[in-house]
């Protein structure tokens, strides 16, 4: 069970979140610009790497806020940010 | 401002233990907003505002709570207070309603379910958050020293958690 | 035999027991084991083999002795405290989930400062130093009482006695005893299994920091016949003597590779046993002198090489010499219980002068101390004994498992190099006891066998010990298992003998049989009313959402495939909503309630979802909207009225009523205040009344007095769904299943063209623009009354049956009509729209049933009901 700090609420159980994928993943400002590939790749296409691994988690059962942290993916140690 | 026609989620239920009840019919408005004119608690506190208790729910979302009847007198004040500023204010009363849980079993009862540090030197009287109690999502806030707790739960949710706040308090009494 | 005097157990209480159906007497402060072992009881014979075998150690290391005691099975006969009445069978190695587990067992979350497991000689030191500090301090013993290995050292209880009293001053210190640390998890949190009288309790601790004060466990020496009863560690024998006062022989060998067995050893003479100590070490021990005062033999350089005896050891083999005994009291050394260290992510590295594991580099905010850190006496290792005759098929590693280092050689043999191969390969490990004093002698056999210089290294996982599924499931079970959440009006539906449904944790009436009913007649009777009367459904399920701000329509617009700017106050309008991959996500009607307010509703089971969705949009993307998302699903109770007499009945309570199809008014019903909307999801005339929750089963049993007259008729979701599929409308979840597009409902009004939307690009996809992809339509199944099941595969006519049958698609949703007096169905079907008027085949495990592909509206195509 991890514990997981909401930059707003402070450290709560991983229970209490839900887990939202890779972040810094934009959404494209014009979809029709993009080709079928390009807007492929943006809905379907993710890293999954060994080790540091920046992701959204959202606090579901708490303040619903969305935040940004880097969770080692090896050691689940989680570094948030807002 | 209650009539006869209302009827609480846990009307007709009878609380085991003695130190739980519900308290039914609280008016509960959802205020969300960016800036306000008036001080507001900050996280996972609870303050005050012209007389009602205003609870931290999120950094833009509050919910102001007073007596039964009150929510068209503190949607009005909330307007009010926000003029042109906006923001969004409505009327969640009958969204949920309030279990109290008190005494010195009630930081045990809790702890069965409710997976925070509830102790008094991390989460005392003025304390607010939302949480998890058993299977179901709460507002949980510290009243007094007693303590007394008050579990805001939804209505479909209250039977539920009567049943399991019954069950849990089995061994204290 | 039991001693005359000493132990820590109560001679004043003895209690009674049986094992086997044989009464025995023992005394509070027993074990089942200690008791056992003083009236000379074996355990069960071995697992695969049958060989009689006796209790070798005195706590959950123990690998032979299981015995089921009520619904409890496997539990070793060391870890159950002797109770007066307990009625016990030995097992050969396997239990039985017998009867239902009726024991009370519950779960508590705590939180600490420090958690210190184990509460030894170190765990002791350690909780009463960061008791002084005035620290939340937690200490879990799996013993009914502290001490550890002290409780087997009389001459230290003086001692304990005073760090128990000083413990139980501070006011921040929680002692749990009977309390077995099982598993330590990510971010320090860690599961205790604590038995309770009746039953037990789960604890989930996080923990600031923690103190492994574990122990050790001791090895057995393999040899020939090791496994013969009388054949104990030595430790435990001391355990036995000085906490039980039970000596489990009278002429004792004590066969050791370091110095600790001569505690053992000293500890027997003192009793009046006859020892001889074999010392494997060619050079003395300096302890052997105090052996030889005391009247003890000590042989160094000497071994125990077999056992003979039947079923009791009676003498062993010293190389060539003999001796007569009836206890062989065993050291090879000491394990450090590292478990919960390697659980927790910590490393651990062999040790040579201990022949053991010992932690290395920990990985979370934890620390070992004593024993489990390795503080043990050296030790020669010496991981196999050969026999004279050469064989190793009596060598048991693993009692539990009847493995021996035969098998260990078959399995090298075999060519396995790694100990997780060799494992399963031999079962080792694998038992109740997961190898607690088989395991490093196994990975020491391993390394001879390979000619390799050290053991290689293991991880450990949770449990410690093995977990009953009853303190596991705790109180969650029955109604506790999961919410069954009701609306403001369930009391009145169960009164009324209606028959409910899950949906999500919902609970929903499926049908209202009136007394001898069956379902499909209770169904048909509530599509009737509603077509031809008035029918009325509690829909206070759907979910709201409130959105509030000047930016709520643009906000709107780009969550839904149509668009909601420019819907005019006081209108509803019915939506669709996709993910970003374009398949359909959600529908349901939206109202403006005011310029900057909207109200939408979800489908009952994702109510939370949408209102997720909304939020990662508003927050993740477009944080300069200004729109506010509340949920206001219970705020209100949602009353439908639906039939060509609704009217009627609205109008009977309603102060106004909505001017139009598509229009709401705030209102009042009843006297309370109301909101009335002429939404439809039948096709039929009908009015939603929302009230709020409270005023929800007044103004309901209102309608229901209102309609009276009119045979207003309850009912539940399955009439609504029958009701709905017969004008094709799809529910999300059951019409659709994360692959289809609003185009494949043949829903391309609903798709604006001009907007943008969540989703849209993916509409152009190729593969999302597919002609051939699964499509919504209707089935008639040739014969009138024969009813499709849905999930059916659909398949061409005189298609093969022979895998892989080529599937067109299946059937989503099938029902009898009322209103079309015959059966039909939605399916999903591949190119289903170029397949209009064919036949199609649904392959059954009894028959085939033949359907002829339709639009999927079956009823009232034009739309001429809506308004009565
Ligand atoms: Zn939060």
């Amino acid at each position: 069970m991890l514990l997981i700090r909401c930059p707003w609420c402070g450290p709560r159980n991983e229970v209490e979140f839900s887990y939202g994928g890779a972040a810094d993943v934009v959404y494209p400002p014009d979809p029709d610009a993009l080709s079928d590939a390009e807007w492929g790749e943006y809905v379907f296409v993710r890293d999954n790497p060994r080790g540091p691994f920046a992701e959204r988690w959202v606090h579901t059962a708490g303040c619903r806020r969305w935040f940004r942290a880097v969770r080692n993916t090896v050691t689940h140690e989680f570094r948030e940010e807002s | 401002m209650t009539d006869d026609l209302m009827r609480s989620p846990l009307a007709g239920v009878t609380f085991t233990a003695p130190f739980v009840r519900e308290l039914p019919f609280l008016a509960m408005v959802n205020l969300r907003v960016g800036t306000f004119p008036h001080p507001l608690p900050g996280p996972n506190r609870v303050g005050t505002l012209d007389g009602r208790d205003v609870l931290w729910l999120g950094p833009d979302e509050w919910l102001v709570v007073g007596p039964p009847g009150d929510a068209p007198a503190i949607e009005t004040l909330l307007h009010q207070a926000l003029g042109d500023t906006h923001g969004s204010v409505v009327d969640v009363s009958a969204n949920r309603t309030t279990l109290a849980v008190s005494g010195p079993h009630a930081r045990d009862t809790l702890a069965k379910g409710c997976p925070l540090d509830l102790h008094p030197s991390v989460f005392g009287p003025g304390h607010c958050a939302q949480t998890l109690l058993a299977r179901a999502q709460v507002v949980l806030r510290q009243v007094d020293a007693d303590p007394t707790y008050h579990v805001l739960v939804r209505g479909s949710f209250a039977p539920y958690l009567a049943e399991w706040l019954a069950d849990a308090t089995r061994e204290f009494w | 035999m039991r001693l005359p005097s000493g132990g820590r157990i109560d001679r004043t209480t003895p209690l009674t027991f049986t094992v086997d159906g044989v009464t025995h007497t023992g005394y509070r402060g027993d074990t089942l084991a200690s008791a056992m072992l003083a009236n000379n009881v074996l355990a069960g014979p071995s697992i695969h083999l049958g060989r009689p075998r006796g209790i070798v150690a005195a706590g959950v290391e123990e690998p032979n002795a299981l015995v089921q005691v009520g619904p409890e099975p496997m539990l070793p006969a060391t870890t159950v405290e002797l109770t007066d009445g307990i009625e016990a069978t030995t097992l050969s190695g396997r239990g039985r989930l017998a009867t239902p587990n009726d024991g009370y067992f519950d779960k508590t979350y705590a939180h600490c400062d420090v958690l210190v497991v184990g509460g030894g000689r170190a765990g002791l030191a350690a909780a009463v130093e960061a008791g002084r500090s005035g620290a939340r301090v937690f200490l879990a013993d799996e013993q009914p009482e502290l001490g550890g290995s002290l409780l087997s050292t009389p001459d230290t209880w003086e001692w304990l006695d005073t760090v128990v009293a000083e413990l139980a001053s501070f006011p921040e210190t929680r002692v749990l005893t009977r309390a077995t640390v099982f598993g330590y998890y990510d971010h320090n949190y860690l599961s205790i299994a604590q038995r309770r009288p009746g039953g037990g309790r789960l604890w989930h601790v996080r923990a600031g920091r923690v103190v492994l004060a574990t122990g050790a466990h001791e090895r057995p020496l393999v040899f020939a016949g090791n496994d013969r009863p009388g054949v104990m560690l030595a430790g435990a024998v001391r355990t036995y003597l000085n906490r039980y006062a039970v000596r489990p022989g009278r002429r004792a060998v004590v066969c050791t590779n370091n110095d600790s067995a001569y505690a053992t050893a000293l500890d027997l003479l003192e009793s009046g046993a006859e020892v001889l100590v074999a010392d494997v070490r060619d050079e003395e021990s300096a302890l052997a002198a105090l052996v030889r005062s005391a009247g003890g033999e000590v042989r160094a350089g000497t071994t125990v090489t077999g056992t003979t005896g039947s079923p009791w050891v009676t003498s062993v083999s010293l190389g060539s010499e003999t001796a007569d005994c009836d206890l062989v009291a065993v050291s090879g050394g000491w394990n450090p219980v590292v478990h919960l260290h390697s659980q927790a992510g910590g490393t651990l590295r062999y040790d040579d002068a201990t022949a053991a594991f010992v932690p290395d580099v920990a990985r979370q905010a934890h620390v070992s101390v004593g024993s489990a850190n390795g503080e043990l006496d050296p030790v020669h290792p010496l991981w196999t004994i050969p026999a004279a005759d050469g064989s190793w098929d009596t060598h048991f590693v693993d009692q539990q498992r009847d493995a021996t280092v035969a098998d260990v050689l078959r399995a090298t043999g075999a060519g396995m190099r790694s100990a997780e191969h060799v494992k399963r390969y031999t079962t080792i490990g694998t038992a109740h006891d997961q190898g607690k004093t088989a395991g490093v002698n196994t990975l020491g056999v391993i390394a001879e066998a390979l000619g390799a210089g050290t053991p290689g290294p293991t991880t450990y996982r949770p449990p410690y010990t093995p977990v009953p599924f009853a303190l596991l499931a705790g109180r969650d079970r029955g109604a506790l298992l999961d919410p069954a959440r009701v609306t403001p009006i369930h009391a009145w539906h169960v009164a009324r003998g209606a028959e409910f449904e899950n949906v999500g944790q919902w609970r929903r009436p499926w049908y209202y049989p009136l007394p001898g009913e069956t379902m499909t007649e209770a169904v048909l009777r509530e599509c009737r009313a509603a077509r031809e009367g008035v029918g009325v459904q509690d829909a206070s399920t759907l979910g709201k959402i409130e959105l509030v701000g000047p930016d709520a329509g643009e906000f709107l617009n780009r969550m839904y495939t149509n668009a909601f700017a420019k819907l005019p106050v006081g209108t509803a309008r019915y939506g669709m909503m996709c993910t970003a991959d374009g398949m359909v996500f959600d529908d349901g009607v939206v109202l403006r309630l005011a310029e900057d307010r909207y109200l939408a509703t979800t489908t009952t089971g994702n109510a939370a979802a949408v209102l997720d969705h909304f939020e990662e949009w508003l927050q993740t993307e477009w944080p300069d909207l200004r729109v506010h998302c509340t949920s206001v699903t219970e705020q209100w109770a949602t009353i439908a009225v639906v039939g060509p007499l609704s009217g009627r009945v609205v109008g009977a309570l309603a102060a106004d009523l909505p001017p139009k199809f598509m229009a709401f008014v705030d209102t009042t019903v009843h006297g309370v205040p109301a909101r009335v909307a002429r939404i439809s999801f039948s096709g039929e005339l009908a009015y939603e009344v929302n009230v709020a929750g409270w005023h929800g089963l007044a103004v309901w049993e209102a309608v229901m007095a209102a309609g009276e007259e009119f045979g207003i008729t309850p009912y539940g979701t399955e009439t609504m769904h029958v009701l709905r599929a017969e004008k094709g409308y799809p529910i999300v979840g059951q019409d659709t299943d994360g692959t289809v597009t609003p185009l494949d409902l043949g829903m391309d009004w609903i798709v604006s063209k001009r907007k943008s939307f969540v989703g849209k690009r993916s509409l152009r996809r190729p593969d999302t623009a597919r002609p051939d992809r699964k499509q919504l339509v209707g089935l008639l199944p040739v014969d009138p009354d024969d009813l499709l099941p849905e999930g059916a595969q659909l398949v061409a006519p005189d298609t093969p049956l022979d895998p892989p049958v080529p599937m067109l698609g299946h059937v989503t949703s099938s029902y009898r009509s009322a209103a079309l007096g015959r059966t039909f169905a939605l399916a999903l079907l591949r190119s289903g729209r170029d397949r209009l008027g064919q036949v199609v085949h649904a392959p059954l495990a009894d028959r085939t049933i033949a359907a002829i592909v339709t639009e999927p509206v079956f009823y009232d195509p034009e739309g001429t009901r809506r308004d009565g």
